[in-house]
Order: structure tokens, then C-alpha cells, then sequence
């Protein structure tokens, strides 16, 4: 360990890190452009400029490592100074279109600008000028060479990260410009966080682009739940202009660091994915008799023609349920405890067959596509679809209740087709219209990720929160809410003002969570214990 | 001047074949120390005799052998730096084309010395004579098993790659010279860490100019307190001066460490060309800051140059007349490092440019004398905020000119680009002196231009 001082409080850091590691672990500002925490060490932006007495001149933090009794001045007149003069090289050529730059409000150059710069323009001369602008280099990157100053962030993450060889500064001087590689495109599966990447509006996302400015954007924490992997990230939706693209609340996911999980990236198709939470939604509960009800009417009443099947005693060997690896713990918790424990139902499945198709690497992609496929094989225990459908497929079932599943797309249409002719009653809860869902008798719409609590258990058994960004669309309710409810309409104390009471019970009753707590899990999760 | 060291085959013709180097005594050095003396007795000589990077930083050579890992695991690669490229500079070229086997035996000695079996020189693509020369000579070298497995019938091996470059100034920077040579492109490397430690391939790596390989075969052949006699204090041996601009003979001179400038112009250049005075010189190629006409009694060496404000660099001399204008002058070096920044940290990329372009608006007539403290203003932001030294390179002219001759900055641009420097007088030759004449780069003298 070495101690350092850091303007002028004393810190006790690890040998040979670097000062500015030291500086964000003591969670100080330094303005840095090429250095990313995830990448090499490129040192050619400059700006990370810090005074250390005893040295003559300032040093850039990233590449100088911390030594016994170093005393460091982030902000003292001479780094101030240097800081400021680096940036205004860095601004020299830009081409200061901000109001045209979809990057404003979260680029590097204006932040720092306002932090560190402050200073009366003197770049007197004609600015170079640099042929490609919004010019897409992929399918979902669109490049501008002029705003670009060249920190290479993102030819190291494509020679580093995904290995992939994408970008090059080509010519020298400030002639220098960034560029896909000849007669290649960007595109692979990570593309998207080269725009994350970027601190500036050189490299911008073409599926975001223009669609909202990002100080419209409100922010929430949660978890893609695109895979097994679990990759923290942030929903980004709407926050203040309610009647600005009505249709879509959600603009964008954002990666979140998550050193354990995914560090700081998340792949294409989990970040495109966040489409399915405000289209082809279903909005409003369903059943034969339910047009126009008022809509808490119409839950009464859905839940209540549930809840009577579910009070026949006979159900628990005529009816089947296909829970869902897409679905919290809290709500499998709730599965478990009303319908295998109480109701002593005997046909419950939820893994779906195997896809042999899906994709994985050994980065980040991994096969399984639901995010709690752990969690609901902890909390139900073994449990395949396959012989339930079978049982509904051959007749031998009245009754069925589905969560999220789609039959046609899991076992093709013809094996829909033949459940629902055999089917009495097919209950259907889920966010998204399916199939399945078009053929059911009683819809009860759910909330969507994005739009309710809860937990999701990784590959690995991390348990990890997600945190409700926007309401629930139409009528749609927490599934965790459908279940107490008819728990409750099944004669079952079902008091949980929260998804978090639920949790609480889940832990008190399923051996792995022992000892977790939301607030124990915090924003990073923790590993199931054994 | 006594007897030429490193210049001494220079006017023998076909010097670079290996008959005619054999026949004035070349590879004999190797010979004996190779088979009688131990590597490290090599670095102590060469430690003790005081020489110091010739190539410009004039960082002790032994010393920097030194710096190798003792119980390194990886191979050792030296690397010779033949990529003279800094303007006025043209005294390895000489090495090359016309006496290179000096050169590969001095590669030899400092192989052996640190341990490495492999040794590239990385030669400028715009040498095209002198690559071929050199190239012939280590095909001759490798015939004769002076190169390549077991040379002079040791169990020493010692390789030796010729690249050539492909024209960047900043591929003589080592670091950006090292990418290059891996097939990367020419950016200096971030320090630490230092080639010594991971240069080459990842490896540990020497790189020497090609001057100072030169003068190791003379250090073990006479010994180390000769060569340290043959120069200054702390500056060993003697330094080839390329001496170019309004001299009488310009040309590459040997002179020991510590000749002063005034020498060099008046005794051993034949003095200003056509009569006229002097007005200023640069001692050490484009980045070393200039001198005015009565600052040249300093010492060239690299303390002396230190101590008067500037640096002896790669010694290239450059000498300017009354006529010189400049404002020309700042136009052509800003053009040139301009032109020559690898672009990679910003304060460079954006700085010489943003430099040159004010400088030539200056040039053309369209300055304000504000443009003055502007072009300072980026020359000291510029300086020392970059991984490699070219950028301070870049500073030094702006500095040095505006600070040394800020009157006549003022005057061209209150002039709008009419008052020039004193008018050129019709040229007269003067009787040229005989010595060292074979040093004169024929051709090489211009008129300056208007």
C-alpha cells in the first residue's frame, strides 16, 4: 500500500495503480477523454493533467503511477492551467456544432468545457475540414470525423474487446481522422458500445439519433433481460415531455459498470431489445364477457374467473401452469407458494426445450435467453414444459395457464392449434401479444421489466435487482400482483404492499437466497451462497 | 583537428566494399575483442569513454546498456537508428553510404556487449544510395561470416536486418521507430515502459544512433581515456557536425566535442558565404533553438549548448546569413513539423497546425502582432505536455525566433510582408581552403532565396 495525498486529504492506495485510479476510487473528478478504466492505456488526449509535487512539470494521471508518499493537485493553478490549455487544442478543429450534435448533453467536450475550460476562444483560423459526417459505418453507428478527437477509445475496444480490428486513425498530423478500415463495416455483435464509448458526437448510435435530446432522458437502474447473463444496465425513457413521441417511453439502454457481471458493455441485441416494452404490448385484461368494463372492473372480475377455477379441487390434477424463466423470483416465489404448495397442483413446468440455435460467445452472449432460468429452477425445482404441453396437447387437461410463453413458438403451431381445441380454459399473463395469447380465453396483461420490481438470478446464481422506470402500460399489473391477488381470492394471507415483502418471504423460505435483503443486493447483486 | 576518427575513410573510394575497409583495418577491433574480452569489459569501455547518444538526446551510451534486465529471459534486440531524418542533418549518411562497414562492426561490439543475436537498422527510405551501400556491405559481411551463426569462428551470433523507412520524420523518434519496425504505424510509445524494458517485439531493447555504433570499434581499439581526451568534459570522442546554410563549405566536419561554434563557422566552414555576416545559426538541426550572431562563441557540446539555451542535438549546423529573412524561416519550420506531427496526443496534433497556419498568414502579409503572443502562447502549451519530444521540437523554433528577433517580426507584419532582410549582394566567391575539402557536399550550396 502507498500513501498519497490527493488535494491535500491523505489516501491510503494499492502499490503501482495509476493516479488516476486513485482519484476514482476516492471518487474525485478528473477530466479524461482516451482512458477508459476498460481499455489500454492510449495516453494521447492529454487532458488528465495533474499537478505532483517535486516533479517540474504537470504529468497525465493515467499512465503515472502512484509512489510512497506522493502528493497530488488535481485542481491547484498549474493543473488547472494545463488542463485548460490541452482542452482548447482538443476544441481547435472541433466544429462546435453542438446544436446540431445529438451527443450534447452528455459529451465530454462541453462538460469539461463548463468545468474546466471557461476560456475566451482564440482559434482565429480556418478549421480542417474532414469529409466524413454522418456517414454510417455500420448498421447501428453513424460517424462524423470532425467532432472526433481521436482518443481511439474505439479502435481499442475493437482491437481489445471484441477483437474484431474495426477502426484506424489514418493519415497524421491534424489531418489525423478516424475511420473504419477500408472495404470493412462495424458490425458485430458489441457494436453499440463504441457509441457509449465515444465522449464525444463523433460516434452516435443511428438507432437513438435524434430521437430525443438526453436532458428529456430520465434514468433508471435495472437488468437486461435479454439472457442468462444478466447484464446491468440503465432504461432510459422519457422523463419530461409526456406528449413527445407518445408511443414510445423508452429511448435507449445504457450499460452499467458491473465488474462481476458484464464490466462496462452489454451486446447489440440486448441493447436493441427494449423495443418489446412499448410495442406489441397488451394493454387492457381479456376475457369473453369484458367489453366495456372499466378497467379495474375488469381485473375484478378476471381474477375472479380465474380464482373460481383455481378454487376447484379437482384443478390440481385437470389444470397445468408454464411459469416463466423470463419472470422474477418474487414472482415464481408467489407460483410456488399458491400454486405447487397450496393448491397442490401437480403438472407445473417452465424450462423451455433447448434452443439449439442460440448463440452464444465466451464474452457476454450466453445460450439460454430468459434472464432467471436459475432462479426459477432454485425456486420450482426441475420442471420442463414439454410434458405438461402433452398432457394439454392429448386432451388429458381442462385447463392452462400460461406466463409469457408462446406454444407456436416453442413447439409450432400445429401443437397450439391442438392445446386449444383440447383446452376448456386457457388463462394467459404476459407483457407482449403472442400467439398464445391471441388464442386464450382470459388475458391479464403484465407489467414489463421496465416497469415493475423485483429480482433476476444470473447464470452464475448473482441475484440482481430491477427497479421500475415508467407505469406498468394500460392495465397492465406487476405478474408479482396478479399472483397475491388471487392468492389472496384463493383464501391465502397475501399481504404485500411491495415486491419486496415478497422477496423477504422468498429468503426466509428458499435456502439459496439466505441472508439477502434489497438492500443487501444493492446495485450489484450478490452469488447465491454454496 | 587531428587525425578524422569516424570520418577517416570517407574520401578512400569504395570504402563501403569490404576489400577496401578490410585493407584499412576494419572488423580488426571486433576480432580481438570478441575472442579476448568479456561483454560487460565492452559496456565499462564504453561507459568510461564518455560517449553519449549521438542521434540528438546525448544520453550516455553505456549507461543505457546498462539499463537492461540482468536476468532477462527474453531475447535482446539492438536497433540502430539510421533514420537521419531531422532537417539539416545529413552526417549518418555519410556512415552509410561511404564507410558502413565502420558501422557494422560498431554493431557487432555493442551486440556482443549487451547479448543480443539480433540487431536491425533502421535506415530512411530517402537514402537510397546509402541503403544500397549498406545493404551490400552486410551481404559482404555475412559472405564472410562476420555476420549471421558463429562470426569470426566464435559461438557469438549476431544478425543484422536492414529496414528501410517509409518517409515519417517522427519513425527517428525510438519508440514510434520501434512500432514502425513491427509494422505498426509510426506513433511514439507512452514511457514508461522504456525500450530497455519492453522495447522491441515486447523485448528488451537497446537502440543506438548510428554515429554512436559508429565511434564504439575506435573506443575499444584505442582505448576509453583516448576517446574521453578527444572531447569536453563528460563529452567523449569527436562529432560529426553537418554545416549547412551561407557557409563557404558546408559539408559534414569532424570535430572534437567542444569546438566552438565560431571555429566551426570561420576556421573549419571557410566562413559566410559571398563576404556577408552572419545573423544567426541553428547548432543542431530544426528543433534546437537558434542562436544570433553574438552568441557564437559557446561550446559545441552537449552541456555547453544546454548551458546557452539550446541544444547540440543532431548537429546539424545551420548557419543564415544578413539576407536570411526570418519569417521565412519560422514558415518552413512550422510547415515542417506541421506537415510532420504523428497526430496522435492533441496538444501536438492541434498545435503545430493551428501554429503553422497563423505563421503563414503572418508570411503572406494578412499577421497582427498580437499573432505573436498567440503563436508563444501555443508553443508553451504545446511544450512538454506530450508522449514524445517532438512537440517541445516544434515549440523551440517559434520560441527562439519570435524571442530572439521579435523587431523583425513586428517590422514584416507592420509591413505587410514587404521589409524583408537586407538585400542579397551579387555572390563572390572566396578562395576556398583545401582542408577537409573532400567533406564538402558538392551541390549543397544555395543561394538563399528571396
Amino acid at each position: 500500500m502507498a500513501n498519497i495525498t490527493i488535494d491535500g486529504k491523505p489516501y491510503t492506495v494499492k502499490d503501482g495503480i495509476t493516479i488516476i485510479e486513485a482519484i476514482d476510487e476516492a471518487r474525485l473528478g478528473l477530466p479524461r477523454y482516451c482512458y477508459h478504466p476498460g481499455l489500454s492505456i492510449a495516453g494521447n488526449c492529454r487532458i488528465c493533467q495533474v499537478e505532483v509535487e517535486k516533479m517540474p512539470r504537470t504529468v497525465i494521471a493515467c499512465n503515472t503511477r502512484v509512489a510512497e508518499g506522493m502528493v497530488i493537485h488535481t485542481a491547484s493553478a498549474k493543473a488547472k492551467e494545463s488542463q485548460e490549455t490541452v482542452l482548447e487544442f482538443l476544441l481547435a478543429n472541433h466544429p462546435l456544432d453542438c446544436p446540431v450534435c445529438d451527443q450534447a448533453g452528455e459529451c465530454k467536450l462541453q462538460d469539461y468545457y463548463m468545468e474546466y475550460g471557461l476560456y475566451d476562444q482564440k482559434f482565429n483560423e480556418v478549421k480542417v475540414k474532414k469529409e466524413k459526417k454522418a456517414i454510417p459505418v455500420g448498421p447501428t453507428i453513424m460517424l462524423d470525423q470532425e467532432r472526433c478527437i481521436l482518443c481511439t477509445r474505439c479502435v481499442r475496444f475493437g482491437e481489445e474487446i471484441t477483437k474484431t480490428h474495426d477502426f484506424g486513425v489514418f493519415n497524421r498530423g491534424d489531418h489525423s481522422e478516424l475511420d473504419v478500415y477500408p472495404g470493412h463495416e462495424l458490425n458485430n455483435k458489441y457494436s453499440g458500445n463504441v457509441a457509449d464509448i465515444c465522449p464525444v458526437g463523433a460516434l452516435t448510435d443511428r438507432d437513438f439519433r435524434f430521437k430525443m435530446r438526453v436532458w428529456y432522458l430520465g434514468s433508471q437502474d435495472s437488468v437486461c433481460p435479454g439472457c442468462s447473463r444478466g447484464c446491468n444496465i440503465e432504461v432510459h425513457y422519457e422523463k419530461s415531455r409526456p406528449y413527445h413521441l407518445k408511443e414510445e417511453r423508452v429511448m435507449r439502454l445504457k450499460p452499467r459498470e458491473n465488474l462481476a457481471v458484464n464490466k462496462w458493455w452489454m451486446c447489440d441485441d440486448g441493447r436493441y431489445g427494449y423495443k418489446s416494452i412499448d410495442i406489441n404490448r397488451l394493454r387492457s385484461v381479456n376475457y369473453p364477457e369484458s367489453n366495456g368494463a372499466s378497467p379495474d372492473a375488469t381485473w375484478l372480475v378476471a381474477l375472479e374467473k380465474v380464482a373460481a377455477h383455481l378454487k376447484d379441487p379437482a384443478a390440481s390434477k385437470t389444470w397445468g401452469l408454464l411459469a416463466s424463466p423470463r419472470s422474477t423470483n418474487e414472482e415464481l416465489y408467489l407460483v410456488r407458494k399458491l400454486f405447487r404448495d397450496h393448491l397442490k397442483w401437480q403438472h407445473i413446468g417452465f424450462r423451455a426445450p433447448k434452443d439449439p440455435d442460440g448463440d452464444e460467445d465466451g464474452f457476454l452472449i450466453r445460450k439460454d435467453k430468459n434472464p432467471n432460468s436459475a432462479g426459477a429452477a432454485r425456486i420450482l425445482g426441475p420442471g420442463d414444459l414439454g410434458p405438461v404441453v402433452e398432457l394439454a396437447k392429448s386432451g388429458k387437461l381442462e385447463g392452462l395457464f400460461v406466463f409469457q410463453h408462446d406454444l407456436e413458438a416453442l413447439f409450432g403451431a400445429d401443437t397450439l392449434r391442438a392445446v386449444r381445441k383440447n383446452l376448456k380454459t386457457l388463462v394467459f399473463a404476459g407483457p407482449n401479444l403472442n400467439p398464445t395469447s391471441a388464442v386464450a380465453d382470459i388475458v391479464l396483461p403484465s407489467a414489463a421489466y421496465a416497469e415493475k420490481e423485483g429480482t433476476f438470478t444470473n447464470f452464475e446464481g448473482r441475484v440482481q435487482r430491477i427497479w421500475k422506470a415508467i407505469e406498468p402500460l394500460g392495465a397492465s399489473r406487476p405478474d408479482w400482483r396478479i399472483l397475491a391477488d388471487l392468492a389472496a381470492l384463493a383464501g391465502l394471507k397475501s399481504d404485500y404492499p411491495r415486491a419486496e415483502h415478497v422477496f423477504d418471504e422468498l429468503v426466509r423460505n428458499v435456502p439459496a437466497f439466505t441472508g439477502m435483503s434489497y438492500k443487501s443486493l444493492g446495485k450489484g447483486g450478490l452469488v447465491w451462497a454454496g | 583537428m587531428s587525425e578524422p576518427i569516424l570520418s577517416r575513410n570517407f574520401s578512400v573510394p569504395e570504402a563501403w566494399k569490404l576489400s577496401v575497409a578490410e585493407g584499412r583495418g576494419a572488423y580488426q577491433t571486433a576480432k580481438t575483442v570478441l575472442t579476448t574480452m568479456k561483454p560487460e569489459d565492452v559496456t565499462n569501455a564504453v561507459l568510461a569513454s564518455n560517449l553519449r547518444g549521438l542521434g540528438g538526446a546525448g544520453f550516455p551510451t553505456g549507461k543505457k546498456w546498462q539499463f537492461l534486465p540482468k536476468d532477462g529471459k527474453k531475447p535482446v534486440y539492438l536497433v540502430i537508428n539510421a533514420d537521419e531524418g531531422e532537417p539539416g542533418t545529413f552526417k549518418d549518411r555519410y556512415i552509410l553510404e561511404r564507410d558502413p562497414h565502420q558501422l557494422i562492426e560498431g554493431i557487432l561490439l555493442a551486440a556482443y556487449a549487451i547479448g543480443s543475436k539480433k540487431a536491425y537498422i533502421y535506415i530512411r527510405g530517402e537514402y537510397v544510395l546509402p541503403y544500397r551501400h549498406l545493404q551490400a556491405a552486410v551481404d559482404e559481411a555475412y559472405a564472410r561470416n562476420y555476420l549471421g551463426k558463429g562470426v569470426f569462428g566464435t559461438g557469438i551470433d549476431v544478425d543484422l536486418v536492414v529496414h528501410r523507412g517509409a518517409g515519417a520524420y517522427i519513425c527517428g523518434e525510438e519508440t514510434a521507430l520501434l512500432n514502425s519496425l513491427e509494422g505498426w504505424k509510426g506513433y511514439p510509445r507512452l514511457k514508461p515502459p522504456f525500450p530497455a524494458i519492453v522495447g522491441l517485439f515486447g523485448c528488451p531493447t537497446i537502440i543506438n544512433n548510428v554515429e554512436t555504433i559508429a565511434c564504439v570499434p575506435h573506443i575499444l581499439k584505442n582505448g576509453a581515456e583516448w576517446f574521453a581526451a578527444l572531447g569536453s568534459p563528460g563529452n567523449g570522442g569527436t562529432h560529426l557536425f553537418s554545416v549547412s546554410g551561407h557557409v563557404e563549405k558546408p559539408g559534414v566536419h569532424e570535430l572534437p566535442m567542444g569546438t566552438t561554434l565560431r571555429d566551426m563557422i570561420f576556421k573549419h566552414a571557410g566562413g559566410i558565404s559571398g563576404g556577408r555576416s552572419l545573423k544567426a545559426v541553428i547548432p543542431g538541426g530544426i528543433s534546437a533553438k537558434i542562436l544570433t550572431a553574438s552568441e557564437i562563441d559557446v561550446k559545441m557540446d552537449y552541456d555547453s549548448l544546454r548551458a546557452a539555451g539550446t541544444m547540440l542535438g543532431s548537429a546539424g549546423v545551420m548557419v543564415m546569413d544578413e539576407t536570411t529573412c526570418i519569417v521565412k524561416m519560422l514558415y518552413y519550420a512550422a510547415k515542417f513539423f506541421a506537415h510532420e506531427s504523428c497526430g496522435q496526443c492533441s496538444p501536438c496534433r492541434e498545435g503545430t497546425g493551428w501554429a503553422f497556419k497563423i505563421v503563414k498568414r503572418i508570411y503572406r502579409g494578412e499577421g497582427a502582432v498580437r499573432d505573436l503572443d498567440e503563436l508563444l502562447k501555443i508553443a508553451r502549451g504545446m511544450e512538454g505536455r506530450t508522449i514524445c519530444v517532438f512537440a517541445d521540437a516544434a515549440a523551440w523554433p517559434i520560441q527562439s525566433y519570435i524571442g530572439k528577433f521579435r523587431a523583425e517580426f513586428e517590422e514584416y507584419i507592420r509591413s505587410k510582408g514587404t521589409a524583408l532582410a537586407r538585400p542579397v549582394s551579387p555572390y563572390k566567391p572566396q578562395a576556398a581552403a583545401p582542408a577537409v575539402s573532400t567533406l564538402v557536399r558538392s551541390g549543397a550550396r544555395r543561394l538563399p532565396e528571396r
